[in-house]
């Protein structure tokens, strides 16, 4: 009867949104923090440091990762054709995972760090993390092997690759010197050390934010819309020249910094050689779903997919512009990075997210969603808290570049560090704001997509076959 | 359409597409990284820099436990305006003892680089437990708990200075030996403010080249 493993498919969707709620509630604390520092209470587990690890680290690898797996598990077997490969393997992992952000969140929180961002999970984090991606990849690699459809689809390259070079970054951003169970020595020092923390951490963004996520669209884009992707060979020639030219970026984390200047000149260059591919896949998702505009009006979960496309657009747009060392001398260090950065997570990799979910949980549980219509205040929730987000990053951000860089008459800098800092007040409560907005529109999703499973255990108990068809239909 | 065929050949092929995928990524990292690796942290001389001392490094530890580089660079540009407000700017070899490197990537507080010798160690207690006691419009979070913990907690340091040692930062067996002492019956709060003391001191008094 069951064709396909969905069960553990099930589990990593339930967990993503779990690690989303909670992701998102500790970054909406610690931009509180911003705005009232005492409310850390003095206590060391919601200091401002280690809480904001916590929050990267469980919307990156707790709700990302989860997410990530649990679409490319649910893909990957039907564009092979064939149930999952190793079913009991996806189980372990499924488990492994969990427990290594359970137990990472709180090692952070207990002050275990690594000291290198979006890496700060010590060393035996990294060695359970490489196991369960090493599983990773044998699960999804092997039901592709075994597949009964001739050609490998598109999104699977996608999720191919985020398998094959987020384990490359991993390994080697992660070499350390073990002192202790909670401590390791890196084992670059210095300007090495930082060359190397970019190429791993522009690319984690690179390969799991992008190509992980468009691995998403290629799959559900096409499906929502009932399109065909408009342009295969655009496809094919966008993939190679992604994978190709994004690992080069890196260095545009470093300009003006203690690394050489080839090396910087090489980053940004490569930073604007980036757009096409970029572009070239968001021209090809927005051609997808021109076929299907009727539908765009009323379904939420094509709705947010292309949103997610247009923030897609604008962050991989933006990005190109922050490398470029004349904008960057401004951007850098301020609140521009973090507004850029949410674009992307909020408006491109948490939207295609949610908008797979509400098509996906109706479709596993057989019935209808729960409630469009909390669907689409969730829409305009999303779309408001994303927008005010950045527009005040982009405000505070702005200002830190033009104003630290002043220099009067004399030669002198004009404002004090301290002056520039309490101008920001105004910016960082319209954050919190936005972030508030946000986290209440995931809420809603979450109530929302556990009432719609709930519905499938009432159709269990009593099934009335003609309306269970009815609702699928 | 040759590429075309090729590509047809390559979407059929799982060991192939693994394959490609490794090769066509790994290009940009093998050219960006293996010339800096291969140069080596000290590629200029390690100069007049020595390695942190017993208490500094208890307090750089300390510094990356609580996450101070979510706020704090340690890196300063080659632009006027920075080397007016934090002093020359940032050199390599300055960092040749950075395990991990702290550069940071944001300034929600200002840049910490030059800090040393800029406050006094006083004024860095009153800092550190009340931000806000001597910089009224701060948002930095205090650390009440660092007055109250002795430093090194765990009796880690001599493996931590050994394990150092071991990746080629010049400590001598001596130095090893005497670092508990060293650290007897300071706080964590005395061990952050030595390392805080001791930041960028090498390249503070020197023109920049």
């Amino acid at each position: 009867m069951d064709n396909y493993e969905d069960r553990v498919v099930t589990a990593f969707m339930y967990c993503s949104v779990l690690w989303a709620l909670l992701g998102m509630l500790a970054g909406v604390y610690v931009a509180a923090e911003l705005v009232w520092p005492t409310i850390d209470w003095g206590l060391p587990a919601l200091s401002f440091g280690r809480l904001r690890t916590a929050h990267t680290t469980l919307v990156l690898f707790g709700f990302g990762v989860s997410a990530l797996i649990a679409t490319a598990f649910y893909s990957v077997q039907r564009t092979s054709h064939v149930r999952l490969f190793a079913p009991w393997l996806a189980w372990a992992i499924f488990y492994a995972w969990q427990a290594a952000i359970v137990l990472g969140a709180v090692s952070i929180l207990a002050g275990w760090n690594a000291g290198k961002e979006y890496a700060e999970l010590e060393w035996p984090f990294d060695l359970a993390i490489t196991a369960a991606w090493v599983g990773f990849a044998v699960v999804f690699f092997g039901t592709i092997a075994k597949r009964k459809i001739d050609a490998i689809y598109i999104s699977n390259w996608f999720y191919g690759a985020l398998i094959i070079v987020v384990a490359m970054l991993h390994i080697v951003n992660s070499l350390a010197l073990p002192v202790t169970v909670g401590k390791s020595y890196s084992l670059f020092a210095g300007a090495q050390d930082a060359v190397v923390q970019w190429w791993y951490g522009h690319n984690a963004v690179g390969f799991l934010l992008t190509g992980g996520f468009l691995g998403m669209l290629y799959y559900f884009l096409p499906k929502q819309a009932e399109q065909p992707i408009w342009s295969y060979r655009l496809s094919i020639v966008a993939f190679w020249a992604f994978v190709y030219t994004y690992i080069w970026a890196g260095p545009h984390h470093l300009h003006y910094h203690a690394v050489p200047e080839w090396l910087q000149s090489l980053g940004m260059v490569m930073s604007l050689v980036l757009l096409a591919p970029s572009w070239a896949t968001m021209v090809n998702g927005i051609m997808t779903v021109s076929g299907a505009a009727k539908k765009l009006k009323t379904d939420p979960a094509l709705k947010f997919i292309v949103l997610a496309l247009a923030f897609y657009g604008l962050a991989t747009f933006e990005g190109p512009m922050l490398a470029i060392k004349s904008v960057n001398v401004f951007s850098h260090f301020t609140e521009w990075t973090i507004g850029h950065v949410h674009s992307g997570a909020l408006g491109w990799n948490a939207l295609i997210t949610f908008g797979t979910y509400y098509f996906l949980v109706p479709r596993m549980a057989g019935v209808p969603l729960y409630s469009v219509r909390l669907a689409n205040i969730h829409f305009w929730l999303a779309l408001a808290g994303t927008m005010l987000y950045v527009l005040a990053m982009w405000g505070a951000g702005v200002s830190q570049g033009v104003l630290w860089l002043s220099l009067d008459e004399l030669g002198e800098v004009r404002f004090s560090f301290n002056d520039v800092m309490a101008a920001m007040k105004p910016y960082y409560v319209l954050r919190l704001f936005a972030g508030v907005l946000f986290l209440v529109g995931a809420v809603l999703m979450a109530w929302n997509l556990a009432r719609t499973f709930a519905g499938r255990s009432a159709i269990v108990v009593m099934p009335p076959a003609t309306a269970v068809a009815g609702a699928t239909a | 359409m040759s590429w075309l065929s090729l590509h047809h050949r390559l979407e059929r092929h799982t060991g192939l597409l693994i394959f490609g995928i490794l090769a066509v990524s790994a290009i940009g990292g093998m050219v960006q990284l293996l010339p800096v690796v291969a140069e080596g942290p000290h590629k200029h001389g390690p100069g007049d820099m020595a390695p942190y001392s017993a208490l500094e490094l208890e307090g750089r530890d300390i510094y990356i436990r609580e996450s101070c580089s979510t706020c704090h660079t340690q890196q300063i540009r080659p632009l006027l305006a920075e080397v007016k407000r934090y002093g020359p700017y940032s050199r390599a070899e300055e960092f040749a003892y950075d395990r991990p490197f702290l550069w940071g990537s944001k300034r929600t507080g200002p840049d910490l680089h030059r800090v040393g010798g800029r406050y006094s160690d006083d004024w860095h207690r009153l800092h550190l437990l009340d931000p806000r006691s001597v910089v009224p419009a701060s948002i930095m979070p205090a650390y009440p708990w660092l007055a109250t913990h002795p430093a090194d907690r765990r009796g880690s340091i001599e493996a931590r200075m050994r394990a150092l040692a071991r990746l080629g930062h010049p400590y001598a067996a001596e130095d090893v030996a005497e670092a508990p002492a060293a650290l007897e019956g300071k706080s964590e709060l005395d061990a952050l403010i030595a390392y805080l003391q001791a930041l960028g001191r090498s390249g503070a008094g020197k023109p920049p080249p």
